[in-house]
């Protein structure tokens, strides 16, 4: 889960020869149109990435084409988590518990490059992205990401919802599985691979001087 | 004396507030209170000087409360806005740590830097001047908690910006790296396992205890309320 790739069994692709059953894939197919088309976003804006959602819920972007007017601030009835802006350290287990919150089956959507990698931020303050924390389905880059980055975020998105198997896929309501210790639910030497320095920030010893 | 109260009008024949041009990098007009302190404080008063326009007056850190005190309630003076507290570590080792109040005063219009230097090897411990200004509260937890100064006479010492059992040391000291002590990994997993409303004493939370000490308008608006959800 999470930063694996979804396994055969879990996609479903609309070919007719491949269809074991008529009424079932036309089933599942009617419930994943009313699941991407009834996404309902838990916003989790910590930043600048927050103005820009705003923006994309705002009359002239309309996330209401998507079926996604409807803000739920209580993880309990949402289903996607968009995290739009940098999350500190403070903040990882506030965004792990609003995931741990939400109702199966459930996405997330990480908007902007602090979201996402921790951004400019390399420091001893902020996640070098969340994924480290909770699994991430789209990413969407830009700082901030213009509304149609993230409406084009929210349309992968929807295809993704639109090709999972959603009749008889235990995998789709399984959680994450939480190391008790740690806390962690990737293991500690890929979360320090994922936050590794890139780019002029490797000048920048861990060492004290 | 040119006291204008806050709110009050301008009396007559006083010019409109305008933007200062010109100002000297060094010297120019001092602030009068750092001569008053000096006559009232001798020795605890280092010196003085004066910065694009700001006075700053060091002082002897062992007596920043009495000064503030002092400054505070006199009527001379009536410095009754702290504005900011905060230190300086400096890249040089050899560098004393300082330690910065700025106050300033509303009906004399007057801004005033107080300094003093700390020593950076002994351990960093400077009076509280909570008691004073009640703004210092938040001001000084800030200071412990990037720096690890001490303050003694503060009511309710603890980390403000990161969380109670934050263990990598405080952030703003040089000795302190870009990116912390530890791993990535373990600092995430650090902070997994802290629980989110540590940060909050039970007092803050507890809304029934301190209903007294509520302002008039919100303990009415609550007593409306109740039983409304």
């Amino acid at each position: 889960m999470g930063l694996m790739p979804a396994s055969p069994s879990s996609v479903v692709a609309y070919d007719p020869p491949s269809q074991d059953g008529w009424v079932t894939t036309r089933l599942e197919f009617l419930v994943n149109w009313g699941r991407a088309n009834s996404l309902w976003p838990m916003p989790f804006g910590t930043a600048c990435c927050a103005i820009e959602f705003m923006a994309t819920a705002a009359s002239r972007f309309d996330l209401a084409r998507f079926g996604m007017e409807r803000m739920s601030f209580s993880p309990r009835q949402a289903d996607v988590l968009i995290c739009a802006g940098r999350v500190p350290f403070k903040l990882a287990p506030v965004i792990r518990r609003i995931y741990e919150q939400m109702p199966q089956p459930k996405w997330v959507i990480s908007m902007g490059a602090c979201a996402s990698t921790g951004g400019m931020f390399d420091n001893y303050a902020v996640v070098q992205g969340i994924d480290t924390i909770i699994p991430v389905d789209v990413y969407v880059p830009g700082c901030p990401p213009r509304p149609e980055a993230l409406i084009h975020g929210i349309m992968m998105l929807q295809d993704k919802v639109k090709q999972t198997r959603s009749l008889s896929n235990q995998a789709q309501y399984d959680e994450i599985a939480i190391d008790p210790t740690s806390r962690l639910y990737i293991p500690p030497a890929r979360i320090d691979e994922l936050s590794e320095p890139f780019g002029n920030s490797v000048h920048q010893t861990r060492s004290a001087p | 004396m040119n006291v204008v109260l806050p709110g009050a009008a301008l009396p007559a024949g006083t010019c409109d507030p305008v933007t200062p041009r010109g100002i000297p990098h060094r010297g120019g007009d001092v602030n009068p209170s750092a001569d008053a302190l000096r006559a009232e404080f001798g020795d605890a008063i280092v010196r003085h000087e004066v910065t694009w326009g700001e006075t700053c007056v060091w002082i002897d850190a062992a007596r920043v409360r009495e000064i503030v005190l002092w400054l505070r309630d006199t009527p001379s003076q009536q410095y009754d806005y702290l504005v900011d507290v905060t230190a300086v570590e400096h890249r040089d080792a050899g560098l004393p740590m300082e330690m910065v109040w700025h106050v300033r005063s509303l009906p004399y219009r007057r801004f005033l830097r107080l300094k003093a230097q700390i020593d950076a090897a002994a351990e960093l411990v400077v009076p509280s001047i909570e008691p004073v200004y009640k703004a210092a509260n938040w001001l000084e937890r800030e200071v412990y908690d990037m720096f690890g100064i001490t303050f003694t006479g503060h009511s309710d010492l603890r980390r403000i910006l990161m969380w109670e059992s934050y263990a990598e040391g405080y952030p703003l000291r040089k000795d302190f790296p870009l990116r912390g002590r530890f791993s990535r990994a373990e600092q995430l997993s650090q902070s997994l396992t802290a629980n989110p409303e540590a940060p909050y004493s039970m007092e803050e939370l507890n809304v029934v205890d301190a209903f007294h000490e509520l302002p008039a308008d919100m303990r009415e608006r609550l007593l409306r309320d109740r039983g409304q959800g």
